[in-house]
């Protein structure tokens, strides 16, 4: 709760500060455009800790552009992507994932489209249940004696 | 002297609104004709002192009365008029009164609109509005008062924050609120029903315009603001999954369900207690939706913006407007009968595939948004973001689109679903077709999906049509006719439905898109997607309250021009920010968009995009609204509507 009363007052710091939705420098990205894509995707899974709801490649905080350079340091250096984001996930917590880990915090998190689809067939075989259903189809012989009599 | 005059027609509102809370209700219980009557005149009398009062809080930033408080933190005299008017909704305490005014029109609508209306159940739904208006209004008055003076009052106002000085901001509030407080009428109507223990066609028949008027404002407010996210933030995204954008989704989800469902009880008199209670839901969700993110509980950076007693109040209101409904719900529900009975496979079975599929969709979109109040409580801190949100909508919207054209092909009561299908072969061929084209040709899956999805979405739309006119199997010419006399609520239908289908291809084409960052210098020209960018130069432009710096970029393509685009970085003196402001070059199948970003040594920092189809996105939502409207202006609709009776209705 303390990290996240800091994280706070460093946005309210930062917000004062600088210039917000300015762009990040070309020279950050890599030359390479494989890599780059490959850094690109993991920071688009990572959240900027001192934003709203913004991945590091979004953001413009300073501290945003720390990571993305961290990140790009990583993958010239070799590592895998599992790699560098267990690493992050080390350091900064499971905070930091946009994706939040599959674990018994988040069962429900993850199974809310099929909770609220169980929810939705279990109602509508209760709701049927209880009201009066159609009458059946005609049958074949019924069908054909309302065909003589029509004629 | 004017702010005075706003504040005590604020309170005046107050008090009419009380008695429109009290009387018309008891009048309807005791079926005292008197009583009843007096809901619309309260009704209207409250709408024109919100009105007065209202245009006492622009007057007052117009003529830049920094001694009101509001003003003096909103507004500016070096602001050009159009944000001095616009200011007054663009902060906490002038939006909620502008939330307040709209509820009031809402109100007024009903009484002016309803003549027609059973004279009991108009005063029970004046008298729901009124209890609503009344809790609202007494905390716009009491902790949110826009027209608190200060002394001694500041030379210079503080403005309102740059980046809502956006044309297409500045109007997105008005039109939201519409969305949002329209749901008011038929929460309305719903509380109605169930205080009077009944509900029928007729109810059906008056609650639809009123949820298809709101829904089309609603998609047109989130519209708005997705495309204001697209411009302004610079980005070249339209949806961040963002809990203020998510919050004006989830009633978008569950009012479109309403509408729908309103469609079955106006039929079939089936799925009766099920629709009041989406009624109740969907405006349950636009309060949340305006005020949760204001009160601090979701956003919890802006908490600190707002005074702890306001969140008590807001969410005492809250608890007592949904939770007193749900609880008059669950007491009252069992009283309201089905009538209307159906197969499985109908399109009353489609509808509520439809209402499943779509409540299932809030309900992910809710818990996503929620989750990581929720975990707080555990002391686990996460972050819910756009990679699950789009992991757990996706599977659900395909059921939903592919049902989408399935349904209206489909027989009322009992239906078989293999003739129905076989009508739409042609649909799904062509649907196919251009999937497969897309994969072959670009190895894009999810735009290869998203493209078929989209033909399918947009040509089933027009299958029930197709269907009605008899296409190839009678002369075309009789086939015109035919065409030429169908109602103007099915035309609605069909085109709100192929809207989906183009907001589905805009997304499709925006996975295409393609972006890079360079940093050029004057004269310079970079070969990007297939165009050529140069920079002609650098510019400062002094603005009214800012100052530009402009860059002219000249696109070429094959060696003809496409455009010269002036993108600019605003920075705000009084406020110290800056705001990109993007170009935007499209001819709808595509944008060049250009934001600017500093300057680095000499060089200049440019993000450019091509953004494949991006205007689609937007021009879908207008689509629906576009068929939304054309439902509401269907002469049945009105012609249909009950005649005048004027006699005390049937009481429970």
């Amino acid at each position: 709760m303390i990290r996240f009363r800091l994280v706070v007052a460093v946005f309210l710091l930062a917000l004062a500060a600088g210039p917000a939705w300015a762009l990040s420098s070309p020279s950050e990205m890599l030359a390479n455009p494989v890599l780059e894509k490959r850094a690109e995707a993991i920071g688009m899974q990572l959240r900027c800790v001192v934003c709203q709801n913004e991945s590091i490649e979004q953001s413009d905080a300073t501290l945003a552009a720390q990571f993305r350079a961290i990140i790009r340091r990583r993958v010239t250096e070799g590592w895998s992507d599992k790699r560098i984001m267990d690493w992050m996930v080390q350091r900064y917590g499971t905070f930091i994932l946009l994706r939040p880990p599959f674990d018994p915090m988040t069962w429900i998190l993850w199974g809310a489209p099929a909770i609220a689809l169980a929810v939705g067939g279990v109602a509508i075989v209760l709701a049927r249940r209880r009201h009066p259903s159609l009458p059946e189809p005609l049958s074949v012989a019924e069908r054909q004696r309302l065909a003589e009599l029509l004629k | 002297m004017i702010p005075e005059l706003g504040h005590f027609a604020l309170a005046l509102a107050v008090a009419l609104a009380a008695a429109q809370a009290v009387l018309p209700i008891v009048g309807a219980q005791s079926r005292d004709p008197r009583l009843m009557a007096a809901g619309p005149a309260l009704a209207v009398g409250q709408l024109i002192s919100l009105v007065f009062c209202y245009g006492c809080l622009v007057w007052s930033a117009v003529v830049n009365d920094f001694s009101v408080y509001d003003v003096a933190m909103n507004s500016s005299s070096t602001e050009p008029l159009f944000y001095r008017i616009t200011g007054t909704w663009g902060n906490h305490d002038g939006s909620i009164l502008l939330w307040c005014l709209v509820l009031s029109i809402c109100g007024g609508a009903v009484a002016l609109f309803g003549r027609g209306l059973p004279s009991a159940l108009r005063a029970r739904v004046l008298g729901v509005m009124g209890i609503v208006s009344a809790g609202f209004l007494l905390f716009t008055l009491t902790a949110s008062n826009p027209f608190r003076r200060m002394w001694p009052p500041p030379i210079q106002g503080a403005a309102i924050n740059p980046l809502l000085q956006d044309p297409g901001l500045a109007i997105h509030p008005p039109i939201l609120y519409i969305g949002y407080v329209g749901f008011s009428i038929p929460f309305a109507f719903a509380v109605a029903a169930l205080l009077e223990g009944r509900v029928d066609a007729t109810w059906g028949r008056w609650v639809r315009p009123w949820t298809l008027a709101a829904w089309c404002f609603l998609t047109c407010g989130i519209a708005l603001g997705s495309w204001w996210a697209y411009y302004e933030l610079g980005w070249g995204g339209f949806w961040f999954w963002d809990p203020v954008e998510n919050a004006s989704l989830l009633p978008w989800l569950t009012g479109t369900a309403l509408l729908h469902c309103a469609i079955v009880v106006e039929k079939r008199e089936a799925l009766k207690t099920w629709t009041v209670l989406l009624a109740i839901a969907t405006f349950s969700l636009s309060l949340c939706g305006t005020f949760m993110v204001r009160s601090g509980i979701l956003n919890s950076v802006h908490s600190f913006a707002v005074d702890p007693t306001q969140g008590v109040f807001i969410l005492t209101l809250l608890a007592i407007t949904i939770g007193g409904s749900l609880a008059l719900f669950a007491f009252r529900a069992p009283v309201l009968a089905a009538s209307g009975v159906f197969a499985p496979i109908s399109r009353e079975g489609a509808l509520v595939l439809n209402n499943v599929l779509l409540c299932s969709l809030c309900a992910v979109v809710f818990t996503g948004t929620a989750y990581p109040l929720f975990a707080a409580l555990f002391h686990v801190q996460l972050s819910v973001g756009p990679p699950y949100f789009h992991l757990t909508v996706v599977p659900l919207l395909v059921p939903l689109f592919l049902a989408m054209s399935v349904g209206p092909v489909l027989a009322w009561k009992r239906a078989d679903l293999a003739p129905a299908l076989l009508r739409l072969w042609w649909a799904g061929a062509i649907a196919a077709l251009i999937g497969i084209g897309t994969e072959l040709g670009l190895h894009r899956a999810f735009a290869a999906a998203g493209f078929a999805g989209a033909a399918w979405l947009i040509l089933g739309a027009f299958a029930e049509l197709v269907e009605r006119i008899r296409l190839f199997r009678i002369p075309l010419g009789a086939s015109w006719s035919r065409l030429r006399a169908q109602r103007l609520g099915v035309w609605g239908g069909a085109i709100a439905h192929a809207g989906m289908g183009v907001t589905v291809a805009g997304i499709a084409g925006m996975s295409l898109a393609l972006s890079t960052i360079v940093a050029v210098a004057p004269g310079q020209t970079i070969a990007f997607g297939g165009y050529q960018w140069t920079l002609l130069a650098m510019h400062d432009v002094p603005g009214p309250n800012y100052t530009a710096q402009v860059a002219d970029l000249r696109i070429m393509r094959d060696g003809r021009q496409v455009a010269v685009v002036h993108p600019s970085l605003r920075t705000f003196g009084q406020q110290h920010q800056t705001v990109t402001d993007t170009s935007i070059q499209t001819n709808l199948l595509r944008d060049l968009y250009i934001a600017l970003g500093g300057e680095q040594g000499g060089k200049v920092v440019l993000r450019l995009h091509v953004n494949t189809l991006a205007a689609f996105v937007w021009l879908g939502a207008l689509v629906m609204a576009f068929g939304g409207a054309l439902s509401l202006v269907d002469r049945r609709l009105r012609v249909g509507a009950p005649a005048r009776r004027g006699v005390v209705g049937v009481p429970a």
